[in-house]
């Protein structure tokens, strides 16, 4: 199978800053063209068949670690002082005692119907405790998403449009400064600021829209940086372009063309980079969750570990692939919808 | 003209790296006091930054200064080390999987797509949780859950160095697989390597900072910057100094690596 180059892109990037996609930009942009036709349906089944691939390589994967885990979930369960009877009978209700690939094939049973097992320690369905989390995540990453990207794209444009200036260079060294800072502190450091000094925001906790403001500044001031580098590569890339150039020759101003002929091209790479990171943050972002005392998976995640509650730690980090997974599948599909040059179905 | 700015960037990355690496060299002339012992006279109350504590004191009445100054040297031998292991992983996978294509390349490329599909961060918390947190355990799975960006690179870099000419002739007079790789490709692939080591060190010491905040990094005493602001989390309201200062450290840490190997990549480029 051909290999798609956006599938190269890592969801969690900060130190890969300028390692930027560049797709060829050598034809002009023309939108529109997209015909679903036969070898269409064929990449798709492809893909999904490459998708479902991926998960249960992430779900052996995943299954082993949660092996080679030295704590009994028996006694997890029944405390350290339960007797070897109760712990032989927990074993036998939970199908411990049975051979590993026997457990491992009724854990993937369940799961494809949506059964991620249920919770050591809370003693409540998976599946359920992750989808009483998902709001308050979703709603934080979605927030978080928007803010990065209109920040990202504003940045990176107008660096790309004064390219070479100083006021490029001090956007240069504010995206480096965005990407390096570490979301734990940038989130304290706001909490701080807002929380303590000007008094406007809640210190933590999930309750109204106020409450949303500082962990979406924390969770997007790092991909904006980020999302504004590759866009500045991109575009500039985009910008020395024949057909841009052609643009320009046909009287329009370097800003025009810009944002009628490069911009087309040039978003391609953040589509990819967006989709993959907006499936990140949807699967729980452990670090902002943890400073604003956010109940979202992440947080779930977070306890899990700590209570090396194993079927809650697979589910969150499944469910974390999952999402990556059908991330990836609709930014090829957006990809070919978007760009009528790359066709992989035809190459593949 | 920017190939200037890009030569400035990997100067003033470069220096606040080697600044750095001074610093932990130098902790024990720098730092003012023991950075384990409770030296202010408001033993158990944070004070805040003062002359005589220009970064101010902890709740153990610790001088918060020294010990970002020691904290430099966990820190940056943490991050070094951790790319280290990501590298020397990285460039393995990659070197085997552009070098001999076929079966081997699909299988570790397939295991590249399913570490990437993993959630970084949960899984380095699982498994450090596992292992229980020591330098060695944090170093290898730093190592495990970051390798794959150096892989793709490498591999990417290796499949248009086993077409080059020079590889094909030294095949054709009968050089065996480990000669070529170690003396034909490896040289050509370094300096890509290299770059993404210094980006990489970005990556690990943030990495690094996170999973002490969340109480699974390097176990105490030794200070770390990371679990310097997990400690001080407590005491937020009352002494964000203690937050502020082991902060910045990582951020110029973290800023001069990428300084340093975004300049030297951008000028590759040109």
């Amino acid at each position: 199978m051909r290999r798609s180059s956006r599938m190269s892109l890592p969801a969690h990037p900060p130190a890969a800053i300028a390692i930027a996609p560049k797709p060829g930009f050598a034809a002009p942009c023309s939108r529109g063209a997209f015909s679903p036709d036969k070898p269409m349906i064929g990449f798709l089944i492809r893909r999904l068949v490459f998708g479902a691939a991926v998960l249960l390589g992430t779900s052996i994967l995943t299954f082993t670690i949660a092996f080679v885990v030295p704590a009994d979930p028996a006694v997890a369960m029944a405390g350290a002082k339960a007797d070897p009877q109760t712990l032989a009978t927990i074993r036998r209700e939970l199908g411990l005692d049975r051979p590993l690939y026997i457990q491992y094939a009724r854990y993937l049973d369940r799961a494809i119907h949506g059964d991620l097992g249920r919770s050591y320690i809370r003693r409540e369905s998976v599946t359920r405790l992750i989808a009483s989390r998902f709001p308050a995540t979703a709603v934080l990453a979605v927030c978080a998403m928007a803010l990065s990207l209109a920040l990202g794209i504003a940045m990176g444009s107008i660096a790309a449009a004064y390219r070479a200036s100083p006021l490029d260079n001090a956007l240069l060294v504010l995206s480096l400064a965005l990407v390096s800072m570490p979301v734990f502190w940038l989130g304290t450091m706001l909490l701080i600021a807002g929380g303590l000094y000007l008094r406007s925001f809640p210190l933590g906790g999930f309750a109204g829209p106020m409450s949303l403001v500082l962990p979406t500044l924390t969770l997007a001031l790092g991909s904006a940086g980020y999302y504004s580098r590759v866009l500045h590569t991109s575009l500039s890339d985009a910008m020395d372009q024949d057909y841009v150039r052609t643009a320009r020759g046909k009287g329009l101003s370097g800003g025009q063309a810009m944002l009628k002929h490069a911009m087309a091209n040039a978003m391609l790479p953040l589509v990819t980079l967006a989709g993959l990171d907006l499936a990140g943050m949807l699967s729980g972002v452990v670090l902002t969750e943890t400073v604003f005392n956010w109940p979202g998976i992440g947080r779930l995640a977070f306890e899990a570990i700590f209570n090396l509650d194993i079927p809650l730690i697979m589910g969150t980090v499944l469910f974390s692939a999952f999402l990556v997974v059908v991330a990836n599948l609709v930014v090829d599909i957006l990809y070919a919808w978007l760009d009528p040059r790359i066709r992989p179905w035809e190459a593949g | 003209m920017s190939g200037m700015r890009k030569n400035r960037l990997a100067a003033v990355g470069g220096a606040m790296v080697m600044s750095l690496v001074l610093v932990a060299l130098f902790a024990p002339v720098l730092a003012p006091h023991d950075p384990t012992r409770a030296v202010a006279p408001t033993y158990g109350d944070p004070s805040p930054p003062s002359l005589a504590f220009p970064m101010g004191t902890d709740q153990l009445g610790r001088d918060v200064l020294s010990r970002v100054i020691y904290g430099a040297r966990v820190s940056l031998t943490v991050g070094v080390a951790a790319m280290a292991m990501t590298v020397a992983i990285g460039v393995m996978v990659g070197l085997m999987s552009g070098f001999f294509g076929g079966a081997v390349d699909f299988v570790l490329m397939r295991l590249t797509d399913v570490m990437l599909a993993l959630p970084a961060l949960l899984l380095a918390m699982a498994v450090v949780a596992v292992l229980r947190p020591s330098l060695f355990s944090i170093l290898l799975v730093i190592g495990l859950v970051s390798w794959t960006q150096v892989a793709r690179v490498v591999r990417a870099e290796t499949l248009s160095m086993v077409q080059r000419d020079f590889v094909i002739a030294a095949r054709a007079l009968g050089a065996p697989s480990p000669r070529l790789i170690l003396r034909h490709v490896l040289p050509n692939v370094a300096p890509i390597i290299i770059v993404m080591a210094a980006l990489g060190t970005s990556g690990t010491l943030l990495l690094d900072a996170a999973l002490s905040f969340l109480g699974l990094g390097v176990p105490p005493p030794t200070p770390t910057w990371g679990r310097m602001i997990e400690e001080a989390t407590l005491y937020f309201r009352t002494a964000p100094w203690l937050s502020i200062f082991p902060g910045i450290a990582i951020f110029y840490a973290v800023l001069g690596f990428n300084l340093l190997g975004y300049g030297v990549l951008s000028r590759r480029a040109r």
